[in-house]
């Protein structure tokens, strides 16, 4: 698989399939990012197509500082923050539990042994069979928590890059992961549980 | 009824410290604690467990692919952009 910059490099020689190629990799992310900041899903397949725009009319200014994903995605922030019809409310983060109290004891201990799905190699090898399951769960995170996740744990971004692209703190990164991380657990053992 | 040392952290806790653990960000005594209530805990070892299952499959999620429709369409408005 070519990387982002050998795409980039053909990219900038006019390359139509390189152009295509990184629509491909990117367009359902994009979406998914953007339509987290906008109202509906034509705004936010604006704002994506606005971002293309944006790369291909201006990859001479992309200097390679960051990776490309990184740049790709802070366009596509700035981008979607501006078609918003209102500034994303940055409202203090009230306290969510990882895991629902009820599972706890009086003393604060495991009331039930808790399954070891995680270790059964069962599940493991079936990970293709999660995208569904896993896709429709980060459609159902906050917002904000969904933002973090995709970038770090579906795109592989650092701590770093994702508080780059979103512009928040490092505290507020780590707060949004651990939520979206824990709801996404729930989403993975209900399921489970189901089978 | 367990009896607790004051120090030590419950299962309810722990839960909480995970992501800090993973992203290296707990302080050195409170990484100490946790590593130790998890020696000693399978329950909450098999919740880190689960958390990093779920880390694992968020890496696998491909993307979809995208429809000829909306290729096409983005092929049209690349060539139009290059013209520009």
């Amino acid at each position: 698989m070519d990387t982002d910059l050998e795409l980039l490099a053909r990219l900038r020689d006019g390359d139509e399939e390189a152009f295509v190629t990184l629509v491909t990799r990117y367009q359902h992310p994009m979406l998914r990012l953007a339509r987290s900041y906008v109202p509906s899903r034509a705004v936010a397949e604006e704002a994506v197509q606005d971002t293309w725009m944006g790369v291909v009319k201006g990859i001479e200014r992309f200097e390679g500082r960051s990776t490309f994903k990184t740049w790709l995605f802070r366009i596509l922030v700035n981008r979607a923050r501006t078609a918003g019809s209102r500034e994303q409310r940055h409202a203090p983060l009230e306290p969510q539990r990882a895991v629902d109290p009820i599972r706890f004891d009086a003393n604060g201990q495991w009331a039930d042994p808790v399954d070891r799905w995680a270790e059964d190699s069962e599940n493991h090898l079936e990970a293709a069979a999660w995208g569904p399951v896993l896709r429709s769960g980060l459609e159902d995170l906050p917002a904000r928590q969904r933002q973090v996740v995709v970038l770090r744990d579906v795109e592989g971004l650092s701590s770093d890059e994702v508080c780059a692209v979103l512009e928040i703190s490092a505290g507020n990164q780590r707060i949004l992961l651990h939520r979206g991380r824990t709801r996404l657990r729930e989403i993975l053992e209900a399921q489970i549980a189901k089978a | 009824m367990l009896s607790l040392r004051r120090r030590d952290i419950v299962c309810q806790e722990a839960v909480e410290l995970v992501t800090d653990y993973l992203e290296g960000t707990l302080s050195r005594r409170s990484r100490r604690r946790f590593e130790a209530h998890l020696r000693a805990c399978p329950n909450c070892s098999a919740y880190l467990e689960q958390i990093r299952m779920t880390i694992d499959l968020s890496g696998t999620i491909e993307p979809e692919d995208l429809s000829p429709e909306a290729r096409a369409e983005l092929t049209e408005l690349y060539r139009r952009w290059r013209s520009e």
